[in-house]
């Protein structure tokens, strides 16, 4: 099965899988090691996340739905979702072309490409913000070309769409090209050799042991640009009702000392991400299924 | 030989035991103010007292400054854009009294600013006083008053403009900065952030800028690039200085802390603000940089707004009249 082997590797799974029940594999120590990764959500994830909520609960239940519903507050959750899955489609797809060509060709300079792929995550995201805004706002390299098509991105909630992509290409690229790569090629050739049309092959062969990948990628690319703050306040523009995100409105509060506002905002965006994952997840495990069922 | 050692080891750890380190927690463009104050301060105490101070310096928003103080940055004193700011770590931690403004001179402000304009060489939108930032067509860049302590002094400045000019006139102020408003293209989230929007994305006809910031501007870009427009009324920007006690308390500076607050007041205290472009308080100083300093009619928060406390409120709180700017369907 090593199509079954290949997604198995791309969700990083040990290939001894477990049927039912718990089975010794072969190393060693399950409960020290599950004791051990408890502790360490709960001290990194989860004690941080509860004193949200505990702060958020010092308000009464009106008060939090006012909170959270505010005119300004439900557009600002528009945008930052909207924003964020609109990055991370586009990324979906453009990343997968860029993974697909460090994947499968070798060109001068690849390993360059290759790095700057990374360079995203590395880069301090307000580095990141005030060269995009200086890019696209009006009087910049790019903007002035796009203000003659009538086009802004500086300032208007493309612009946060557009550093959103940025910083979330590299989880696209860094999830898929590894499952790419693994991909067997004699599987293509022998799709060819049965007559399979070269569609047919991306969509019948690879595209299917790429795809649970291709969810990862997404789901993440995702989540990081539903927190991101430092790139997008600069490119935003933060204007009440129209280009001011989530994360924004959250230090507003805490400017106003408003703990448990900025919590119960925290909250909302928390539960929003939570659930979005936990589909985006589900998507990626039956597709998974779907595949070691064949 | 041994003998050198062992006293080189006295001697070190004794003017270890001397040297005092205090940690001074300020907003974001005093850096270079504190810098000159610190080392005028290290040379005098030295002087005086034979000790060594090292004062270090943090700085960021004013608003995240105070937080991080409350959740337990041990500052020895901080020195802030608002009084709401030390308010809220009198408050909310309990580490200095709540009276903390009546401890020092002046309302513990040492020195002060205002808020000026900031506009293109040669001032082609032809932008005067307040009522030119309302006219259709000009492009008004000033941060957003939820984020930025700045903003909202610019904010009080308009509304208090306005109010002069209709008979404290609520409603009529409320058109008036609604209107300026409508000529803000983008709302940056700090000070900084808004000048480089003026300055360097070339946005906007004029900039609202603390005093001392505008000056650094002008000698930053040069007088052929922008230039400096004092309105006829201003609001009397005062950022506050304190001792946070029970700090200071814990680290034995309560002394040295008091010494480097009451340093600002001195004449050469005032010296060096004012060569950093703060308005100083003394009479001397003041007169000695008479020329600096343009002339014009000042109003407190206090006497127009009754505070801070007050301001925060009535204005910039969840659902105060910014929110209601831009809120639809009012």
């Amino acid at each position: 099965m090593p199509l079954g082997d290949a997604s198995g590797r791309a969700s990083g799974r040990v290939p001894t899988r477990q049927t039912g029940g718990l089975r010794h594999g072969i190393l060693p120590g399950f409960w020290p090691s599950l004791g051990a990764s408890m502790m360490y959500l709960s001290l990194i994830v989860l004690i941080p996340l509860s004193a949200i909520f505990l702060k958020s609960a010092s308000m009464t239940w009106p008060r939090f739905w006012d909170a959270i519903t505010a005119p300004d507050v439900v557009a600002s959750y528009k945008l930052t979702f909207g924003a964020s899955l609109g990055a991370a489609l586009v990324n979906a797809v453009f990343g997968f072309v860029v993974a697909w060509v460090l994947a499968r060709y070798t060109f001068p300079g690849k390993k360059l490409v290759d790095a700057l792929v990374d360079l995203p995550f590395a880069l301090p995201t307000a580095v990141a913000g005030i060269a995009l805004t200086s890019l696209y706002s009006e009087n910049g390299w790019i903007g002035h070309r796009l203000a003659g098509w009538g086009i802004r991105v500086a300032f208007t909630p493309l612009g946060v769409m557009v550093s959103l992509i940025f910083i979330g290409l590299p989880f696209l690229v860094r999830s898929v090209q590894p499952v790419l790569e693994d991909v067997d090629r004699e599987l293509e050739d022998a799709a060819a050799s049965l007559g399979a049309s070269r569609w047919q092959v991306f969509t019948r062969v690879i595209f299917p042991v790429v795809r649970p990948a291709l969810l990862t990628g997404f789901a993440m690319a995702f989540a990081r640009a539903l927190g991101e703050y430092g790139s997008v306040v600069f490119i935003s523009g933060n204007m009440p009702m129209r280009t001011q995100i989530t994360p924004l409105l959250i230090v507003a509060k805490l400017e106003q000392y408003d703990y448990a506002g900025a919590a119960a905002l925290a909250v909302v965006m928390l539960l929003a991400s939570f659930v979005l994952l936990l589909a985006i997840n589900f998507l990626g495990a039956r597709s998974r299924c779907y595949m070691e069922a064949r | 030989m041994k003998l050198t050692g062992i006293l080189l080891l006295t001697a070190a750890s004794v003017s270890l035991a001397a040297t005092v380190r205090l940690l001074n927690v300020s907003y974001d463009p005093t850096r270079e103010l504190y810098q000159n104050i610190n080392a005028a301060f290290a040379k005098q105490w030295k002087a005086k007292t034979g000790a060594d101070v090292v004062i270090n310096q943090s700085h960021g928003g004013s608003g995240s400054q105070a937080r991080a103080v409350i959740d337990g940055l041990q500052a020895d004193v901080v020195t802030l854009a608002l009084s709401y700011d030390i308010d809220a770590i009198a408050e909310k931690a309990g580490l200095l009294p709540k009276n903390w403004q009546g401890r020092l001179p002046d309302n513990s402000s040492p020195y002060t600013s205002t808020i000026v304009f900031l506009v293109r060489k040669g001032n082609p939108k032809r932008i005067k006083d307040w009522n030119d930032l309302a006219r259709p067509g000009v492009s008004v860049i000033t941060p957003n008053p939820k984020t930025s302590g700045g903003a909202r002094w610019n904010y009080l400045a308009a509304w208090g403009y306005a109010l002069r000019q209709n008979n404290n006139d609520q409603s009529k102020a409320k058109d008036f900065v609604s209107r300026v408003y409508k000529n803000v293209p983008v709302l940056d989230s700090g000070a900084r952030g808004a000048t480089t929007t003026f300055v360097q994305r070339g946005i906007g006809d004029v900039l609202l800028a603390w005093e001392n910031e505008a000056f650094l501007a002008l000698n930053e870009l040069g007088k052929d690039k922008v230039e400096i427009v004092t309105p006829s009324v201003s609001i009397l920007a005062e950022p506050p200085v304190a001792v946070v006690d029970k700090n200071a308390a814990r680290h034995g500076t309560a002394a040295v802390a008091k010494a480097y607050l009451d340093f600002l007041y001195s004449p050469e205290g005032q010296e060096i603000e004012a060569r950093n472009y703060y308005r100083p308080r003394s009479k001397e100083v003041a007169a000695k940089y008479d020329r600096q300093f343009p002339h014009l009619t000042l109003f407190t928060v206090d006497e127009v707004f009754g505070g801070w406390q007050n301001a925060q409120k009535t204005y910039f709180a969840e659902g105060g009249t910014f929110d209601q700017i831009y809120r639809p369907g009012r």
